[in-house]
């Protein structure tokens, strides 16, 4: 973990409620696909974890939704604002695997993190395909950026008004895959988790003290024992988990 | 001795930062940003006898200037804390380390205290008879003064080490906790820990933390908690450690001129992972502004 100060360049709209910031600063070039940021946001005692959608030299760029008091004050930020940032937090993708085909599942915000990911599997030769999960057209992003990277790239909403009608698990059917990354919302990574039979990793979300293991605020249980979502997660292997309820 | 030192117990502190148990884990999480040896000391996490998962679901919830918590005392257990935790701390901490005890039984807080005291590395012993968030123990044991007595006078019994009684907030005489504390053998009063609270989400119209209540700390607390210092240092010939709340250099002296002998620091850590290095680092030039020579000087200032 390190702390430092990012100056904001762009805080745009993307989508219904999403938006993309695009942060300066340097001492990025330790973050991994998969890990968080930890912003501290004035007012507000707790600090925002998001998760890294892209790093590219002293340029890190995340993606939100404007939901809660902390992101909805995040939205109103103007480039030149300097924030006051965790970074390196989390374990990260391990993209030591051997398997070459290589399916990323996106849901949501769940899609942001697929991003950095896809350049780093393309860096290291595999066969990416990409899906994409929405509710609606509306909440759409980052399509036309997958397929800018070459990568096959299948969108999904559930109201059927883009793209293939249904959920992301409904296409897993014409992809030829052997691994698979995922982050979304917990209903879609227990679906993912179903519906594949090989191996993999999926990220996961819990409301956070400190973000950086302190507090056990975010503690789940495992088959290999407790482990913190911040510290020993977010992403977990598949054969790892243990699910609740 | 510098100008920051204080007396602990008969244990000389370089300086009065102490980071408070439960947020500061067992100190590997911090020493990886700084050096621990800067610390006067550190109170590690509250540890049972037996290992705990803790509380299911939601823990954590937002508040203005704070936060709750209901973690309800997530750790290995005293076996593993000493074979595992404390071994590694040892590898990276010179000086003594301050262990905070817990338990649900009387029998479970000796046994607990037993062995942490047997240990080198600790020089204190923080029995938390305070924690909010755990059934059939914990704050049970500190909202009543006989039973805080009881179990003071029972930790007293098997332990060399100075033994520090860690009070709740969530009672309507302090003072006489304390006192009853004191009559128990205790050598220190730590006080506050967290506020019993709660937050409901106005969407679902269901608590946001699922054991319903936790433990309100940050800024929110700290005038309550030097208004509680205050007094039980008035009333006690014991040394108080103040926390709650304590986020910068200007709350530690007016947590000592409240009647603090030490000053713990508990939640600002978890949004402001240096903020101890920092304190320790800004103390001095406060102490010039205020004229103050020897930070031990103040202690007691207002009263």
């Amino acid at each position: 973990m390190k702390q430092v100060v990012l100056t904001i360049k762009e805080n745009v709209k993307i989508a219904k409620d999403v938006y993309k910031m695009r942060l300066l600063g340097d001492s990025l070039e330790n973050i991994k696909a998969g890990q968080f940021v930890n912003i501290k946001l004035k007012e507000l005692y707790l600090r925002r974890p998001i998760s890294v959608c892209e790093v590219d030299g002293n340029e890190l760029t995340i993606i939100y939704k404007a939901v809660g008091e902390g992101t909805k004050y995040l939205s109103t930020l103007r480039e030149n604002h300097k924030l006051d940032v965790l970074i390196e937090l989390g374990n990260g993708y391990d993209l030591s695997f051997t398997q070459n085909k290589v399916v990323l599942i996106g849901g949501g915000v769940g899609v942001p993190p697929m991003y950095e990911a896809c350049k780093q599997l393309l860096k290291l030769n595999k066969e990416v395909t990409v899906v994409l999960g929405f509710n609606t057209k509306d909440e759409i992003f980052y399509e036309e950026e997958f397929k800018n990277l070459g990568v096959k790239t299948l969108v999904t909403t559930a109201d059927g008004s883009y793209g293939h009608k249904g959920f992301v698990t409904d296409v897993l059917d014409e992809v030829d895959f052997e691994y698979f990354i995922t982050c979304g919302p917990e209903p879609m990574l227990k679906a993912v988790y179903k519906k594949t039979t090989v191996d993999g990793q999926m990220s996961f979300e819990r409301r956070m003290g400190c973000g950086f293991g302190a507090c056990m605020g975010c503690s789940c249980k495992t088959i290999t024992g407790y482990k913190r979502i911040c510290k020993e997660g977010p992403v977990m292997r598949k054969d790892e988990i243990l699910w609740e309820g | 001795m510098g100008r920051l030192s204080v007396n602990l117990c008969g244990i000389e502190l370089d300086n009065p930062i102490i980071p408070a148990s439960g947020t500061y884990g067992y100190g590997k999480e911090f020493a990886d940003l700084y050096d621990l040896n800067i610390l006067g000391t550190f109170s590690f996490k509250g540890t049972t006898l037996n290992p705990r998962f803790g509380n299911e679901g939601v823990r954590i919830a937002e508040t203005p200037s704070g936060m709750l918590n209901a973690v309800g005392l997530q750790n290995p257990g005293v076996e593993k804390v000493i074979n595992e935790e404390l071994v590694n701390l040892k590898k990276i901490f010179n000086k003594k380390v301050m262990a905070n005890v817990c338990g649900f039984s009387k029998e479970e807080y000796v046994e607990c205290a037993r062995r942490l005291d047997e240990q080198d590395i600790v020089g204190w012993l923080e029995i938390n008879i305070s924690c909010p968030n755990v059934h059939g123990g914990g704050m049970s044991f500190g909202t009543n003064p006989d039973m805080a007595y009881e179990v003071t006078k029972a930790v007293k019994e098997v332990c060399k080490k100075p033994v520090i009684i860690k009070l709740s907030p969530n009672v309507t005489n302090i003072v006489e906790i304390a006192k009853a504390c004191e009559r128990g053998g205790a050598d220190a009063i730590s006080l506050i820990n967290t506020v019993l609270s709660m937050r409901i989400n106005i969407k679902t119209g269901k608590p946001i933390i699922k054991n319903v209540t936790g433990g309100l700390s940050g800024p929110a607390i700290f005038p309550l908690a030097v208004r509680m210092v205050y007094d039980v240092s008035r009333n006690v010939n014991i040394p108080v450690i103040g926390l709650g709340g304590v986020s910068k250099a200007e709350d530690v002296i007016e947590m000592m001129m409240a009647g603090a002998t030490a000053v713990e620091i508990g939640a600002a850590n978890l949004v402001d992972p240096y903020v101890c290095k920092d304190i320790i680092e800004r103390l001095p030039s406060l102490m010039d502004e205020l004229k103050i020579e020897k930070l031990s000087d103040i202690i007691g200032k207002a009263h």
